[in-house]
């Protein structure tokens, strides 16, 4: 236990889920053990602007060369809050993706669509004051992976979360509205909570569309919440 | 009254292109921005140097080569980063990739100091191709015997699994923790 709401597991993928095989030989076997009260971290690393180039946010611009990579172009944005509805301002978002063709540009991807020499697919960023963060960058592409036969992701953007404590650190994947791979895929299919599923599908948002520039994508981050919380609301006396 | 809690956002494998976000240079990008969590603890910071390594493996024993290891620790006052008398040029967060052929990880970092009641010890963060959720666990330090004794975490473990948490001499300043996922011995991981 720490100084967070206990995790609610029913919304959580387990860690064996079969149908996804790499998790065969990496699932530990044995139940999580609950961390004594008072010796979890209650805090974690902190960034700033000085941490970030002026670009990092944009990879329609932060790995461009001769020209702007190929693709979707969509702004990517939403609200990081914890279980009580408060916004989480300055905490480091970082983002991953494929290219329009499925492709990473990464030493261990062989897969045969081609690199974007225009697009390296990662990006970072610090919520605002209210929790509201933003990307640029395109919408990236399904692609095969060796799980079994005719295996493939849905469109995905990696996004990695480190919130305002160790016990809120998050890693999740987004989905884009509308993909028929969502409901074949074995890794999103890992969370048992169809509504849990549903939360991590950005959804469009045309009033944040850029007429004649770029769609938008929402997708809204929620962390952990603070037992203090829990204990501020109690009555007086208590 | 307090309100229903909103529900937290569920977690997703890191998959195996962690690296391109969290370590662009390890992807190897021609053009990577700067990595993020290389440096624990400034050249100016006091503490007793320490490097530590270990290997991630799975339920075959094999190395776990895609695995991202996070880790976040005291200072050698046991401190944290962000609190008040905390050691100039402490960040206490480092982030180090699994080697693509071996598995091997490495932190140089400062030893810890004992925080309140517990011993020094380092937490760690463990994302992976096939995690669906990351993976906390703790390191100790073999030569801290006594600190170890009286830790109420290690204490509330049952005998048999306290071993697993504790780094073991390679050197006199090198530090070995190996994870074991799955297995006899199992490391223990943590709900916090």
């Amino acid at each position: 236990m720490s100084g967070y709401r206990a995790r609610d597991w029913r919304l959580q993928p387990p860690a064996l889920t079969p149908a996804y095989k790499t998790t065969r030989l990496r699932a530990p076997s044995t139940p999580l053990v609950q961390m004594p009260e008072e010796c979890a971290p209650e805090t974690g690393p902190v960034f700033g602007h000085g941490d970030l180039g002026p670009l990092d946010h944009d990879l329609l611009q932060n790995y461009a060369g001769d020209g702007a990579p190929i693709g979707e172009r969509i702004l990517l944005h939403g609200h990081v809050m914890d279980q009580d509805a408060r916004p989480v301002p300055g905490t480091l978002i970082e983002i991953w993706q494929a290219n329009a063709g499925g492709r990473y540009r990464h030493r261990n991807d062989n897969y045969l669509a081609p690199l974007d020499p225009n697009f390296g697919g990662c990006g970072r960023t610090l919520s605002d004051d209210k929790g509201h963060y933003r990307f640029h960058t395109l919408r990236p592409g399904p692609y095969p992976w060796p799980n079994s036969k005719n295996s493939w992701r849905p469109a995905h953007i990696h996004v990695s979360i480190m919130g305002l404590g160790f016990p809120q650190r998050l890693i999740t994947q987004l989905y884009f509205e509308g993909d028929p791979l969502v409901a074949l895929c074995p890794i999103v299919q890992a969370i048992p909570d169809k509504s849990a599923i549903d939360r991590l599908v950005a959804r469009l948002d045309l009033e944040a569309a850029t007429p004649f520039d770029c769609l938008a994508y929402r997708f809204d981050i929620v962390l952990r919440g603070s037992r203090a919380t829990v204990f501020e609301n109690k009555p007086e006396g208590m | 009254m307090a309100k229903t809690p909103l529900p937290e956002t569920a977690s997703q494998t890191a998959g195996p292109y962690v690296h391109i976000g969290l370590a662009p240079k390890v992807a190897g990008l021609e053009r990577p921005l700067p990595t993020l969590g290389s440096e624990i603890a400034g050249p100016d910071v006091p503490g007793a140097r320490i490097t530590l390594e270990g290997c991630v493996f799975d339920g075959d024993g094999k190395p776990v080569t895609d695995a991202m290891i996070e880790l976040w620790q005291a200072d050698a006052r046991g401190r944290f980063a962000g609190s008040d008398g905390c050691a100039s040029g402490f960040q206490g967060w480092g982030r180090e990739a699994a080697d693509f052929m071996t598995g091997l990880w490495r932190f140089e970092t400062i030893k810890p100091g004992s925080v309140g009641a517990q011993a020094p010890h380092l937490a760690i963060w463990i994302v992976a191709r096939g995690i669906n959720i990351g993976l906390h666990t703790r390191a100790y330090f073999e030569d801290e015997g006594e600190a170890n004794a009286s830790d109420p975490v290690l204490v509330s473990l049952v005998q048999n699994r306290r071993a697993g948490l504790i780094a073991r001499h390679v050197s006199p300043r090198v530090y070995r923790f190996d994870i074991h996922l799955q297995g006899p011995q199992e490391t223990v991981f943590f709900d916090l």
